[in-house]
């Protein structure tokens, strides 16, 4: 607060004061009189609404909606492959964004497909498909148990043998680190437009009332912002700090970050799909992920070949690459929510392009190229691999 | 069909003609100001009545009538014979007064239809007249859009009720007399003519037209069912909606009763749109069917007919048992969605 006074000029926070008033009153005009100048919207209501959560239960079939649109939404009737149902719930008008849980009497099957067609007090449709009726674990502490198993089986031990490579890589040369860290960016690459196209994907379904697309954008941006930021911090401490060339723990500890964010992604993947019994869990699902994320361990650790880091340290590292997976798979299967999946998703995106502008400094060779045949080879071997463990995990 | 579901669906997207929407918002323009249905029943399991395993149900109590205007328990067995006077050469001459208007009816509980109608009911009024009557029909069109009346039956072409021949298309605020003698006796309709012809239709502009015979046919508990839908997304893709004589599943909850042993004869009109095919079913019975009811020996015996648009016939039948019997379209859709009742039988 050491405001320089000159004379005849106003102090910043004035001038500040003033503008945000001359903003309001600004404001405050264009609410009254714009309102009044402006016609009304002409036609019928848009009325749109979203199915959030479906949970199956004998005999009852239950639905969270969401309304996406402009206007006031009223539930009239409900039908289920064309056959009216009695319902409980949603005797009010949902206004904008307001959520509802509706309870449907119908004696579903098993494994059947189902359309369940929402009318509107207009007359309106709106249609929600049951792909495959499954009936939906309940949330309890056994189910977040068995999320907890999962996420370890898919997060934390492929990660840790996979850094379980590192002392063979110190037996290898600088090039050789070199192509490992291609490598490690070629996997990264994949899993990143993996994650942006399973996001948009997710975030298209979710009616857009939250920014469809737009949210897997701002959760990568965010993440972006955020990982560069801890990166700057971590430098600046790491200079105040003497001790054994901490370029390669830092970029360990970025990576770790990264593949963490990305893994909350994935393990909420899991777990959504598992609560709306779309995934068979199998020993295909688990050693699939498993081998898929091994390749996540070795990337954690590619810059670790020229330092002696405590095993304490490696576990760190381990847990804070793959623990996110468990806290994902919890969250996915106790909330189901697209919006959500959707920003994670964009998180995990914007995480890993972070950790990719991290590494590439570290693949220059002695002329200071980036790529060379054999970056060039590890890069394309990265995105090979993880292609081909992707193929494993079929969810 | 990707891309068909989770579809965000704008009422009357592009089925609708989007002049002939009226520009208030329709919350605004709902009976009483108040968008908010009828109270629901107070129950906390999803089916309060029926649904399920128990067969379809709405949700909550049932429409409002009185707003409604009519009652589908007395559109069964109304019957409008018109103002009768004699002709000069001693023929009976009926004459009726319809006014076609727009307004809003509540089809299902918490629903409502933005119908056009003919004197504010769907089905319009049943007319009824005898072979050989003088009759003398005058439209008023009150509504917003143009509008016709076209009799099945035989008469001069200028009276046929559509654009473009005789009076052809009523504007809003016109009316028109439509006159001519009633032939051939059976059982007929009437609705409007104007294009798009399904959505004219399908909006509520139909009724049952009814000549009896020189000979009156058998004395009997006369009943009137129109099977119609509605189409509530005006889409033209079918139906949401399926009932007989307004409300869908009105008879579910005030079944229709006759008299055990009694001679009960039903004159059956399908006027369904965007649907081809309707059929009535009725539960342990079986009934004489007329078709079009201008012949008076019954062509089969059955307990089931199907019918197209615009076809109908006479069902003539007695209840040999006391208790309720159901009476439903075998096309089993519509019945789900709608079409479907009791008979109650007594005595």
């Amino acid at each position: 607060m050491t405001a320089a006074r000159t004379r005849g000029q106003l102090p910043a926070w004035i001038l500040v004061v003033a503008t945000l008033a001359t903003v309001a009153v600004a404001m405050t005009a264009l609410v009254l009189a714009g309102s009044r100048s402006l016609p009304e919207r002409l036609g019928p209501p848009v009325e749109r609404l979203t199915v959030e959560r479906t949970v199956l239960s004998p005999g009852v079939i239950e639905l969270v909606v969401r309304n996406t649109g402009p206007d006031p939404v009223q539930i009239a009737q409900i039908s289920v492959n064309d056959t009216y149902v009695g319902f409980t719930g949603s005797t009010e008008p949902l206004s904008r964004l307001a959520t509802d849980t509706v309870r449907l009497a119908y004696p579903w099957q098993d494994g059947q497909p189902y359309l369940v067609s929402v009318l509107t007090s207009s007359g309106a449709v709106v249609e929600h498909e049951i792909p495959a009726a499954a009936e939906t674990p309940a949330t309890g502490g056994g189910l977040l148990a068995l999320m907890v198993l999962l996420g370890t089986y898919v997060g934390i031990i492929p990660v840790a043998l996979g850094m379980a490579f590192l002392p063979a890589l110190r037996r290898a040369g600088r090039s050789a680190v070199r192509v490992l860290l291609a490598l490690t960016v070629g996997l990264l690459a994949f899993l990143a437009v993996d994650a942006a196209v399973e996001g948009l994907e997710l975030a298209e379904r979710s009616g857009g009332a939250f920014g469809g697309p737009v949210l897997v954008l701002l959760g990568a941006g965010l993440a972006f912002l955020a990982l560069t930021a801890v990166d700057r911090f971590l430098r600046s401490r790491s200079r105040r700090r003497a001790g054994d060339s901490p370029d390669g723990w830092r970029l360990a500890l970025m990576i770790a970050i990264g593949i963490g964010l990305h893994n909350l992604g994935e393990g909420l993947a899991i777990g959504s799909a598992y609560a709306v019994g779309e995934l068979a869990l199998g020993t295909a699902l688990v050693v699939g992920f498993a081998l898929h994320n091994t390749t996540e361990g070795l990337a954690v650790v590619a810059p670790l070949t020229r330092q002696r880091p405590s095993l304490l340290r490696l576990l760190f590292l381990g847990l804070l690459a793959g623990a996110p997976a468990i806290v994902g798979a919890v969250v996915g299967a106790a909330v189901d929510n697209t919006a959500l999946a959707s920003l994670l998703f964009g998180v995990g995106v914007g995480a890993i392009v972070q950790v990719v502008i991290q590494i590439a400094p570290s693949l220059r060779n002695h002329a200071g190229k980036i790529i060379d045949p054999a970056i060039a080879g590890g890069l394309a071997a990265g995105l090979l691999i993880m292609y081909a463990t992707g193929l494993l995990v079929a969810t | 069909m990707p891309g068909a579901s989770r579809r965000g669906f704008l009422l009357g997207g592009a089925g609708v003609a989007l002049g002939a929407i009226p520009t208030q918002p329709l919350a605004a323009r709902s009976r009483g100001e108040d968008p908010s249905p009828a109270p629901h029943t107070g129950d906390d399991t999803p089916s309060a009545h029926g649904g399920g395993v128990n067969g379809p149900a709405f949700r909550g109590g049932s429409v409002d009538h009185a707003a409604n205007g009519f009652h589908p328990g007395k559109i069964l067995r109304d019957f409008d014979y018109g103002k009768v006077s004699k002709l000069a050469d001693g023929r009976v001459l009926r004459e009726w007064e319809i006014v076609a208007r727009d307004r809003e009816i509540e089809v299902a509980p918490g629903l409502v239809f933005p119908a056009w109608t003919f004197n504010g009911r769907v089905p319009g009024p049943t007319l009824r007249c005898r072979a050989g009557d003088r009759l003398r029909v005058r439209i008023v069109n009150a509504s917003a859009h143009p509008h016709t009346m076209h009799f099945h039956g035989i008469h001069p072409a200028e009276m046929d009720g559509v654009p473009g021949v005789g009076r052809g298309v009523i504007e809003p605020g016109g009316d028109f007399v439509y006159e001519f003698d009633a032939e051939p006796f059976g059982l007929h309709l009437y609705h409007c003519h104007v294009g798009p012809l399904a959505e004219h239709i399908a909006r509520g502009l139909y009724g049952t037209f009814i000549i009896d015979p020189p000979q009156p046919r058998p004395r009997a508990d006369e009943l009137v069912m129109v099977m119609h839908g509605y189409n509530t997304t005006f889409d033209a893709q079918g139906n949401q909606l399926y009932a007989v004589n307004g409300i869908p599943f009105h008879y579910m909850h005030e079944p229709v009763r006759v008299k055990r042993g009694e001679l009960v004869r039903i004159y059956l009109v399908n006027v369904l749109e965007y649907d081809p095919i309707n059929s009535f079913h009725l539960h342990g019975n079986f009934f004489d069917y007329y078709p079009t009811g201008t012949r008076l020996e019954p062509s089969e015996f059955t307990d089931t007919v199907s019918q197209a648009q615009g076809q109908r016939g006479i069902c003539e039948v007695r209840f040999p048992h006391p208790g309720k019997f159901m009476f439903h379209a075998h096309k089993t859709e519509f019945a789900d969605l709608g079409w479907m009742g009791f008979f109650e039988v007594t005595g």
